[in-house]
């Protein structure tokens, strides 16, 4: 019998504890078979967030260092100016790196850090019950804003990757989602690419994926997907935002 | 050729950091220490392995040290009173994943934004863990430029044997004072021992984690047991105090950091006028040198406590006692800085009020 798909090498044996129809299971394979590919794992460091993704370091397996809420970029920061060869990433959510870890984010960024940002945008607190996020779009229903989000209560959905677009510092900044297959291949390509951004000492890079929520957002995981293209994607478009690293492959 | 520098408190800490190992800091801008900052980022620029970060905040200042300690280096933060406050969230997470760290905290007078004046504000927050959590942290108060050089390489040392952070409380004194001092050797990082724990890339051997987060109970049961028979531990091993004429002593003098310099100056007053009257210094504030206090009131009664707060201290100290003696308080807060002449007025009317000249 020949075997056609495994489990990437640096994914436990862990049985992952996201909701049906979740995005973050995707990503985490995007991400450990990327670094497979590149076969980085062994100078590989990864910091998980607080949200929905707190138990990453349960699920990839690397050295991993756990941030308080928010700090993933000033925790990367550390580590990759103590040990510069090494690869450093962080993991983190909407309303981790859009809310309460906004200066960390655009600090690192600014700086010009040589780390790597997995920025899983979900458009809401999906750990903490479907709270509104930084991300959550106008009208969107959540926990705690009832009839919609609205601007003027509210605020707007907050442009974190294109603000981060604007420092000098940054590098490749990419937005994608894991609503279709062909989205999910797009992806892990631009998953990849900011690794090689990283390995190659050019600087800040991060990737935005938009990832179905249907837990919170009250859809069918297959709805959740669609939602993504019919409404997420119209406020945060799918695209690459910033490329200061052309080809380097 | 003497060895002595003439250095002001808060450049002494920062070079008897980078003695000690320390090649990494972050800090942020603020008043009454900005000369700890400013020679890090000198001193670091001047090492080949040396990292320094003005971070964007004091939050992002403490969890930078907290990624580059996971990743083995020595590394520390300092601050004054408010943005102290501000790095008690990654204090906690250090605390709680087990991570070295030294951080420095020149008081200054507070609450809120207070003033930039030497205060001992600060007591409850370092010495009761300070961040959220059943944690404590190490805290040294040195006394003098010279004791500021010895308990920075002390704080490295107990920072990584006991894998917790420390904290150096001084004050705005403490920091701006310029004294006289011998610097240890320098230690190359090289030369310390290797952490079997660190993350740098699991490379030949298992991946490692380094967290906080402990969702079932009896694990984080277990957590906090490991954590608290850890403080037992530093408790047994690194608990000083100094006594100062405390041999022939019916009163003694108990306060630290400058409290304690002011308070020798007006114990040397009085003693001119006959007065048996001495000083114990806790140079450990956690742990509390309770002990040693407890011991002293078998023959002293009277324990004056004498600190630049409305009266911080004072409730380890009647810990201690555990009911024995009697224990009265003279305190200046807001950043006012009492004179030995102040204090030997405050100890003698006790003295005398009390009949001890007849003992």
């Amino acid at each position: 019998m020949k075997q056609i798909f495994q489990k990437p090498k640096y994914l436990k044996d862990a049985v992952f504890h996201y909701c049906p129809g979740c995005g973050h299971s995707i990503i985490h394979r995007l991400v450990a078979e990327v670094i497979e590919e590149l076969d980085i794992a062994e100078k590989t460091i990864g910091v998980p967030p607080a949200g929905c993704a707190v138990l990453a370091y349960d699920y990839f397996d690397l050295d991993m260092c756990e941030a308080p809420h928010g700090r993933g970029a000033a925790v990367a920061t550390g580590i990759k100016r103590t040990l510069p060869d090494r690869i450093v990433f962080s993991y983190q959510g909407d309303g981790d790196i859009a809310a309460i870890g906004t200066a960390e984010t655009i600090h690192a960024a600014n700086r010009g850090e040589n780390i790597t940002i997995i920025f899983v945008n979900n458009s809401c607190y999906g750990m903490t019950g479907g709270q509104m996020a930084p991300t959550t779009l106008l009208g969107q229903n959540s926990s705690t804003t009832p009839g919609g989000r609205d601007s003027l209560r509210d605020g707007s959905p907050i442009d974190l990757s294109e603000m981060l677009a604007i420092t000098k510092g940054s590098v490749y900044i990419e937005r994608t989602s894991v609503n279709s297959p062909k989205n999910i291949r797009k992806t892990k390509k631009a998953i990849k690419k900011a690794f090689k951004v990283q390995m190659a000492g050019l600087g800040f890079s991060l990737v935005e994926v938009l990832s179905p929520c249907p837990t919170n957002w009250k859809l069918s995981p297959v709805d959740a997907c669609k939602w993504i293209d019919e409404s997420i994607a119209k406020t945060y478009p799918m695209k690459v935002i910033k490329d200061e690293a052309g080809n380097i492959d | 050729m003497s060895n002595k520098q003439l250095m002001r408190g808060s450049q002494v800490i920062a070079e008897a950091a980078i003695r000690a190992g320390c090649r990494f800091y972050s800090g942020y801008p603020i008043t009454p220490q900005n000369e700890m900052t400013e020679y890090m980022a000198n001193a670091m620029a001047e090492l080949s392995d040396g990292t320094f970060i003005q971070a964007e905040s004091e939050i992002a200042a403490i969890n930078m040290v907290l990624g580059a300690s996971s990743a083995g280096v020595r590394s520390m933060t300092s601050s004054s009173s408010p943005g102290m406050s501000l790095k008690q969230e990654g204090i906690s997470f250090l605390a709680a994943s087990e991570l070295p760290a030294v951080i420095v905290n020149t008081m200054r007078g507070g609450p809120g934004l207070g003033n930039i004046a030497p205060s001992q504000g600060d007591y409850f927050q370092a010495t009761r863990g300070g961040g959220h959590g059943d944690y404590r942290s190490i805290v040294l108060a040195p006394d003098s430029g010279q004791e500021e050089a010895d308990l920075t390489r002390k704080a490295f040392e107990y920072a990584d044997k006991y894998r917790t952070p420390v904290l150096i409380l001084v004050d705005g004194m403490m920091g701006q004072m310029m004294e006289p001092v011998i610097f240890p050797d320098p230690i190359d990082p090289l030369d310390l021992p290797p952490k079997p724990w660190i993350l740098d890339g699991a490379k030949g051997r298992p991946s490692r984690i380094i967290k906080s987060l402990i969702l079932d109970t009896r694990e984080m049961e277990d957590h906090n047991w490991k954590l608290a028979r850890k403080y037992e531990n530093i408790a047994r091993e690194i608990t000083t105090a100094e006594s100062y004429l405390t041999e022939d002593a019916n009163m003694v003098v108990i306060a630290y950091g400058t409290a304690a310099r002011i308070a020798k100056g007006a114990i040397k007053r009085v003693r001119e006028m006959g007065l048996k009257v001495g000083l114990f210094r806790p140079i450990t504030l956690y742990p509390f040198p309770n002990k040693a206090l407890l011991e002293m009131s078998r023959v002293v009664k009277h324990f004056l406590v004498f600190e630049m707060s409305t009266g911080q201290m004072i409730e380890d100290v009647k810990l201690s006692l555990e009911g024995r003696g009697n224990v009265h308080f003279y305190g200046r807060p807001g950043g006012i800085i009492s004179t030995p002449d102040e204090i030997s007025k405050e100890i003698s009317s006790i003295y005398y009020r009390q009949n001890l000249e007849e003992e």
